[in-house]
């Protein structure tokens, strides 16, 4: 592309979105309208996924000690328990611990006037990955000194469903809408050239190369995405922080930990920005098409 | 230069607009394509923009095969080819200057080339003054001059007029075919289509007349003289 052609393209590109100014403001709302169904259901989905790690964070199995082994013993078995890959935390939990956990639990009539004897030491194990729970326990299992374990992996398999079906409908979703918005955009940029047909008949005839033609366009359909997407991203930061304080300072839905808009806002930003481009780019390169073959 | 050999057009719906047209417009000649409505004139001039493709026969346009010409050398042809419409096509929301501009622009010459050539083609269609008007403030005559100036602004080696003076009165189409005259003397090929006979008649130039698809008579001046026609 010769230097003067592509300051020709751009000036061209931005001229024409206030030559249709119209066009240009409906292509630009529809780009912030679906970029913000796309971020805010994704935003929910980064959340939902962030509340399922905490849940599986907190979800832990118990690692019983041989009974043979006393107090320091067992818990010098601590250190070989850590070196075991997917073990975020272990904590030591003595045999009297252990029964006042019980003592004070709903079931706590059964365990009254048992000696803390009856329990074992044992460990709480917490992991990073609950989809690698049954390998991180058989791990755990050839330790010399470990008896027994317990884990739910019912529990740990309800939670690997329930985000896998959340991450592949957040996937057909996005995907979804990503095709709706370019659909969408697409009709709008054809509109805009539709008006613009005879200009293109004109270049074509005076010999103008496709490429030549469709590049002011492409500009244009970049700069409408990008000006969409940056519009996109404030809306959407103004959405969430008014939701995020709703749900912060609500009695009610408390449980729900927002994550916080700051810690997402660059790849929100950086997703915004491609996305509009994306969309702007193809849009325009796919309305421009029927009119290229003059 | 301009071949057709044994050219054939069938369109879809099965009409023949052409039906074995063979004639060759040499470089730096002046010649009429006359015919009445749907007699293939306007076929012709499609088939020689490239727009449509030919049924049958050899096409050569300018050193161009059209018969096999790929699709990203079809614009390398046109540069070939100036083309003037009955209707002008001028983009009104752009000046004179600006509908020149814009013509060189899309051939990828420079801002210099463009500042240079610019002003000596409007002086050359005696628009010198008006470079600064939009269409709709100049006159039929003046517009259609403007299409000629943008038909010449990228030195094509011929210019094809489509009925170019369609919309204009008899004095104004005398002007412009003087022109016109005046630019093929120059030295660019002039395939000016029509169904004028007064204006015709005035030239003495090639007149290839077409009915039906077929050549009906090919030879200089004075040869469209049929009421047919």
């Amino acid at each position: 592309m010769k230097r003067f052609n592509f300051g020709y393209f751009l000036s061209e590109g931005f001229k024409s979105i206030f030559t249709h100014g119209l066009m240009s403001f409906a292509a630009v709302c529809m780009i912030v309208c679906c970029l913000l169904i796309m971020g805010s259901f994704s935003l929910v989905a980064v959340n939902l996924n962030n509340m399922l790690g905490d849940l599986e964070r907190q979800n832990e199995f118990l690692a019983y000690i041989d009974e043979t082994l006393s107090q320091e013993e067992a818990k010098a078995l601590q250190p070989a328990l850590e070196q075991i890959p997917n073990i975020s935390e272990v904590r030591f939990v003595t045999r009297e611990e252990a029964m006042e956990d019980f003592l004070e639990g709903k079931d706590h009539e059964a365990f009254q006037n048992l000696p803390p004897e009856t329990l074992r030491h044992r460990f709480r194990i917490h992991v990073d990955n609950i989809s690698l729970l049954r390998q991180t326990v058989k791990q755990v299992e050839e330790v010399t000194g470990i008896a027994d374990t317990q884990a739910a992996y019912e529990i740990a398999q309800g939670f690997i469903v329930v985000r896998n079906i959340a991450g592949a409908v957040a996937i057909i979703l996005v995907a979804i809408l990503l095709l709706v918005s370019l659909f969408i955009i697409t009709n709008t940029i054809k509109l805009a050239t539709f008006n613009r047909r005879e200009e293109i008949a004109i270049m074509k005839m005076c010999g103008a190369t496709n490429g030549f033609v469709r590049w002011p366009f492409v500009f244009e359909g970049m700069l409408l995405g990008l000006t969409g997407a940056i519009l996109a991203f404030f809306f959407q930061w103004g959405v969430y922080l008014l939701i995020g304080n709703a749900i912060d300072t609500s009695d009610t839905i408390q449980l729900i930990t927002v994550i916080p808009f700051g810690k997402m806002a660059l790849p929100v930003l950086g997703i915004f920005g491609a996305t509009g481009l994306i969309i702007g780019m193809g849009g325009s390169v796919l309305a421009i098409r029927k009119f290229l073959q003059v | 230069m301009i071949r057709l050999t044994d050219i054939q057009k069938s369109y879809d719906n099965g009409t023949k607009a052409l039906k074995g047209i063979s004639m060759q417009i040499n470089d730096g000649e002046f010649a009429f394509l006359v015919g009445p409505s749907g007699s293939g004139k306007s076929t012709i001039i499609k088939l020689i923009t490239a727009e449509i493709a030919p049924s049958g026969g050899r096409l050569m346009v300018n050193g161009y095969n059209l018969n096999n010409i790929r699709p990203n050398q079809v614009p390398y042809m046109r540069r070939t080819l100036g083309v003037i419409f009955q209707d002008f096509r001028l983009i009104e929301k752009k000046t004179v200057y600006e509908n020149l501009t814009f013509a060189m622009r899309v051939v990828g010459a420079s801002p210099k080339e463009i500042r240079k050539r610019v002003p000596y083609v409007l002086e050359l269609v005696g628009l010198g003054q008006k470079g600064d008007r939009r269409p709709d403030e100049l006159s039929g005559g003046e517009q259609q001059r403007v299409a000629v100036a943008r038909a010449l602004v990228n030195n094509p080696s011929t210019i094809i007029a489509d009925e170019p003076t369609g919309n204009l009165d008899p004095q104004r189409s005398l002007e412009l075919m003087m022109l016109l005259e005046k630019i093929n003397e120059l030295g660019t090929t002039m395939l000016v289509v029509t169904h004028e006979k007064e204006l015709v008649n005035r030239f003495p130039k090639r007149v290839v007349a077409i009915e039906n698809g077929r050549i009906i008579s090919d030879g200089m001046g004075g040869y469209y003289d049929n009421e047919t026609i």
